[in-house]
């Protein structure tokens, strides 16, 4: 509401300002809302009814040049408000619903009326007042406006962010709803309203059968829009949201019968031919060239960012561009436009694998926005349409007989489940059925459509809009869907995410259940449909090969080969095990690992000794069989230890006002933070081990973390260049980038009285909030850099690491404090603090200084090497320099015992790390370090 | 592929698991399609092996409980019918309760047998006993000593 003072303030003074005070108390007066000001404004300027329909701006522009020469004589300030009118009260109106979304998100009542709701409502108060204040209504959802500019911002972000793979797999399903169900639907309530119409149910509608078919076909449509919103409100699980809310996305077909009709009525129902109505089938040609036109815009647009690498700054633009572009194209063949989703769902995976991890923030934060400045002003637009009755027509009739047969046909549509169901491998039970009938919801598109018509041609339009209006409203708000589906879905115990805190036990158990449950899924490889293998296959033979980044697809399969290899590795020791066990002797191999060497606490001890070169750290591989007991025991320690969830296969939810914290991503962070919670262990053993040492005590603090620097910095070329777009900044920046994992790492020990601070592009990524602080040793951009599919191979990496950076620490156990450290992951950095921010006054400095120089190095070479490569070498000569830096100006740690291993074997992990990384992959080094980020 | 493996597969034999599993035909065909791709072997029973082929069982932690969860006692080898019936234990319920022409014994799927099941995972000696030791033991290990420590109290 502090708009509304702004507002006012603002106009008072330019009224005070203006020489020709006339009316003043029109304009200033009586406004209740900050919006409304601005409407009732014009006595001053301009004649009053200057703006026409707002939003047409060229028109509203060009009259307001005409009128903007009026008073005589100069001004220094003038009362310009034509001038700015529209943009302004736009910007107005949106500020109004923002601040509006705040109050609604932040408070309770959010929990009762759905956001779409109170934007309608916001726009119906807003209308109602323009109404009373002007007589006269002066907005109009301009169908142009709403099918050009704020249809394709919806469903572009939409398209771009949809869970692919989800989608895909439900393909069938939704093709299903969306043609056959949404044709029947169509047809069903076209063909019942004229019935009701003849039997004299609907009195004063003049209407034919076309009509009436028209109006079908354009109610019937389930409305993305509104899907959207509420559908993400109620949180309703996946497959059931990526039903409906394909299905809306799909069903753009009804747009084009929508045409087809049209075309049919401007000829007159008498001179339709036979051969027309086929011409009818040409839906499906619409639709399918609609998919065309957004595959190949996909096509093309993935090629386009293959070669932005120098122009880094307008990434972004291009993909708005092409997906923009393609939703016009396929505007201007008339094909249907909605289906350009295809091109944001085609091209998400090599844009996001092209473009820099900066690009990639801002596509996804301006189309959020976008998507969100849209839909706001389609509600508020629906709201304020519906208040002026000018526009429309009340029958009583055909409003009732409308909602009846939207409701029923769509609930029988819903009915052909059970046909699905026959060939969906997860069957879509009865509570599912019921929620997506009652999520049929009705929206904008509607509403674009029937203002669209002709009133000429179409004698009943201002009856259709009347209905599409109630019924726009009556799905989406009145207490009918909008706000009892949540109630609903609550009772039905629709599965949706729940808040409440389980105990430990159960959490245990669940997620023993959880990981069950994804290993029976992947015997019986439930979610891998031959085709889609098929077509992984293609995209990674073909389509990956175009439209990837060379560095990057090159880099992909080499990592892909390393990790192949660690797998077989993995499970040619699994065979060992296996091998020597005996049905019998049931061990897990992957599990006893701890527990079976009651002297050796930690496993990666076992595994130094063993000089395994690569090992897989998931769950520690040994092949010494323990006892029963102690396998049990191991079971739970392992599941109570590794808190991690079991993997999912797609990210699978779509938010509007969320980035989408995929699950995977999610998944690596946790198994990311748990790795380095283990390794938090063995060094804390370690340090433990060896007190007398202190001081080498740095020396640890590299170890670890070098490694893993040079990993995230080596191996995601979209990072370096990321840099590469701050021009002024990086200089700045860097420094500080550098030294923020090896002062991560002294948090744990020795909280430097700064901690350095991410760099900006991290500080809002959507997991960073949820986490907290990320661990504390964990290098912030490791987490984010590590592609899925290579987590595996770098858990090893930092297992072996692990091992060797670890001395046999024997029988004693796991020190507390070091599991409760590292079980704190995200507070403890700030708890930590407090006590030793003084201890260690110099901890901080020698950090950036050894990490000054190579920024430096690091720079020139980035400019030097085209191919964002550096050279192994080159960080191997970093390595020593690095490391004396560091030991001379390192400070005691100040609060816990100073730790840690001699020195010689310290440097071994780095190097050993390397070799690591370098050699399996068949030799080829470099490739290594440079890890595609391919997510 | 899929189709293929699907007609190696006999009517008869498919009746016989549906009625003991209830698992639908085309469960059945594709589940079959996936036993014998599983089957490297190619002799109609799955090893250890094979399982453990399945890369991502090698990442998950309780694989190997799975795995040997799908071998009777004593065996090495599971054939598709005993791979079904394990399988069979992971089926929803509600579908059962739908179809009342289940045979009269307990089906697979119920909870008893899905209880029992998650119970063996845990009875890895098979005695039909996770023992009082057993539990101690486990709550006692598990992160208590991390759980209940306070780091700075240290």
């Amino acid at each position: 509401m502090s708009s509304g003072m702004k507002m006012l303030l603002l106009g008072v003074t330019l009224l005070l300002l203006r020489a020709a005070g006339a009316d003043l108390s029109g304009s200033a007066a009586p406004h209740p809302g900050p919006v409304l000001s601005s409407p009732s404004a014009p006595p001053l300027g301009p004649p009053p009814g200057a703006p026409g329909v707002a939003l047409s701006r060229s028109a509203v522009e060009e009259e307001q040049e005409a009128e903007e020469h009026h008073g005589g004589g100069y001004r220094v300030v003038q009362w310009e408000w034509s001038y700015v009118q529209t943009p302004y009260i736009i910007a107005i109106w949106l500020l109004v619903a923002s601040v509006a979304k705040i109050f609604h998100f932040s408070q309770r009542f959010t929990t009762v009326v759905p956001e779409s709701c109170m934007l309608i409502l916001l726009g119906l108060v807003l209308g109602g007042i323009v109404l009373i204040a002007s007589k006269k209504q002066l907005y109009q959802l301009d169908p142009s406006l709403f099918f050009l500019f704020l249809l394709p911002t919806i469903v572009g972000d939409a398209g771009y962010f949809m869970p692919a793979r989800l989608f895909f797999d439900n393909l069938g399903s939704i093709l299903t709803y969306a043609v056959v169900g949404t044709l029947w639907n169509a047809f069903c309530t076209g063909f019942s309203l004229y019935a009701a119409k003849l039997l004299g149910v609907i009195e004063r509608v003049q209407a034919e059968l076309m009509d009436f078919l028209l109006f079908g076909a354009l109610i019937s449509a389930v409305d993305p829009v509104a899907v959207l919103a509420v559908f993400e409100e109620v949180h309703v699980n996946e497959m059931l949201f990526i039903i409906v809310f394909g299905e809306s996305l799909v069903n753009d077909a009804v747009t084009v019968l929508y045409k087809v009709y049209i075309s049919f009525v401007e000829v007159g129902p008498g001179n339709v031919q036979t051969a027309d109505y086929f011409k009818g089938v040409s839906f499906l040609i619409v639709s399918i060239g609609g998919t065309l036109v957004g595959l190949v815009f996909a096509v093309i647009l993935g090629f386009i960012t293959r070669f932005t690498k120098k122009v880094r700054i307008i990434e972004p633009l291009f993909v708005f561009l092409m997906v923009y572009l393609a939703y016009l194209t396929a505007e201007l063949f008339s094909l249907s436009a909605i289906l350009m989703t295809f091109c944001g769902i085609g091209a998400n995976k090599y844009v996001e694998a092209n473009i820099s991890q900066k690009s990639r923030t801002t596509v996804k934060y301006t189309m959020k926005t976008l998507a969100s400045i849209a839909e706001t002003i389609i509600f508020i637009f629906l709201g304020i349409s519906a208040v002026d009755k000018s526009k429309w027509a009340w029958d009583t009739g055909l409003v009732s007989c409308t909602l009846v047969f939207i409701f029923v046909f769509r609930a029988v549509v819903v009915g052909q489940t059970w046909v699905l169901n026959r060939f969906r491998l997860v069957p879509l039970d009865k509570i599912d059925q019921v929620v997506m009938s009652y999520g049929g919801l009705r929206g904008a598109v509607a509403f674009a459509l029937v203002v669209l018509l002709d009133g000429e041609q179409v004698k009943a339009k201002d009856y259709f809009v009347a209905t599409t209006i109630v019924v726009v409203f009556f799905t989406v708000m009145f207490q009918f869907q909008g706000l009892t589906i949540k109630p609903l879905v609550k009772w039905l115990k629709v599965p949706r995410s729940t808040n409440r805190k389980p105990t430990i036990n159960e959490e245990i158990h669940e997620r023993a259940f959880d990981h069950i449950l994804t290993a029976v899924e992947d015997i019986a490889g439930l979610q891998g449909y031959h085709h889609w293998r098929d077509w992984e296959q293609f995209d990674k033979n073909y389509l990956s090969k175009l439209l990837l980044r060379k560095s990057v697809y090159r880099k992909s399969e080499l990592w892909e080969a390393y990790q192949k290899i660690n797998i077989r590795d993995a499970i040619s020791v699994i065979d060992q095990g296996g091998n020597v066990l005996t049905s019998a002797r049931l061990s897990l191999p992957s599990m006893a690992s701890r527990a079976s060497f009651p002297e050796v606490t930690n496993v990666t001890n076992y595994r130094r000794e063993n000089g395994s070169g690569v090992c897989l750290d998931l769950q520690v591989i040994d092949n010494v069989p323990g006892s029963k007991v102690e396998e049990d025991m191991e079971t739970h320690h392992v599941l109570a230890g590794n808190l991690y969830k079991p993997r999912k296969r797609y990210q699978s939810h779509y938010s509007r006002h969320f980035m989408p914290l995929g699950e995977k991503e999610r998944q690596d962070r946790e198994v990311f933070q748990r790795n380095m919670r283990s390794r938090m262990e063995t060094f804390k053993s370690t340090r433990h081990k060896r007190h007398k040492k202190e001081r080498s005590l740095k020396k640890p603090v590299v170890v670890p973390v070098e490694p893993e620097e040079d990993k995230a910095d080596h191996s995601d070329p979209e990072k370096e260049e990321d840099v590469g777009i701050t021009f002024v900044a990086r200089k700045a920046e860097t420094p500080k980038q550098r030294p923020k994992s090896p002062a991560a790492l002294d948090v744990c020990q020795s909280p430097p009285p700064h901690t350095p601070s991410p760099p900006a592009a991290d500080s809002h990524l959507p997991w960073k909030g949820s986490v907290g602080a990320p661990p504390p040793c964990v290098s912030v951009e490791a987490t984010k850099i590590i592609p899925v599919d290579l987590q595996q191979a770098w858990n090893q990496s930092i297992s072996s690491l692990e091992s060797i950076s670890s001395p046999p620490a024997p029988a004693e156990p796991v020190h507390p404090r070091v599991s409760a450290l590292s079980r704190l992951g995200g507070p403890r950095p700030l708890s930590y603090t407090g006590p030793t921010a003084g201890g260690s006054p110099s901890a901080g400095p020698p950090l950036p200084q050894a990490s000054f120089s190579f920024p430096e190095r690091k720079k020139k070479q980035q400019v030097e090497e085209e191919e964002e490569e550096e050279e192994p070498g080159a960080s191997q000569e970093m390595q020593p320099l690095m490391s004396p830096l560091r030991l001379p100006g390192s400070p005691p740690p100040a609060p816990p015992p100073a730790p840690p291993p001699g020195s010689g074997r310290r440097r071994n992990p780095c190097v050993y790390l390397r070799s690591l990384v370098t050699t399996p992959p068949g030799g080829s080094s470099e490739p290594h370090s440079h890890r595609p980020t391919q997510l | 592929m899929g189709s293929r493996a699907s007609t190696l597969l006999r009517e008869e034999e498919i009746e016989e698991i549906k009625k003991e599993t209830g698992f639908s035909h085309s469960q059945i065909t594709r589940l079959y399609s996936r036993f014998t791709s599983l089957d490297k072997g190619e002799n109609g029973t799955l090893s250890r092996e094979d399982f453990q082929r399945i890369p991502e069982l090698a990442i998950n932690p309780l694989g190997d409980r799975i795995i040997n969860a799908f071998f009777p006692e004593g065996e090495d080898q599971v054939n598709f019918k005993g791979f079904m019936r394990t399988l069979a234990h992971f089926r929803p319920i509600e579908d059962n309760e739908k179809n009342k022409n289940l045979p009269a014994s307990e089906p697979l799927n119920s909870r008893t047998n899905k209880l029992l099941f998650a119970f063996r995972l845990y009875d890895l000696d098979r005695d039909n006993k996770i023992s009082r030791d057993e539990l101690l033991q486990v709550l006692e290990k598990v992160d208590v000593e991390q759980k209940m420590s306070i780091r700075f109290l240290h």
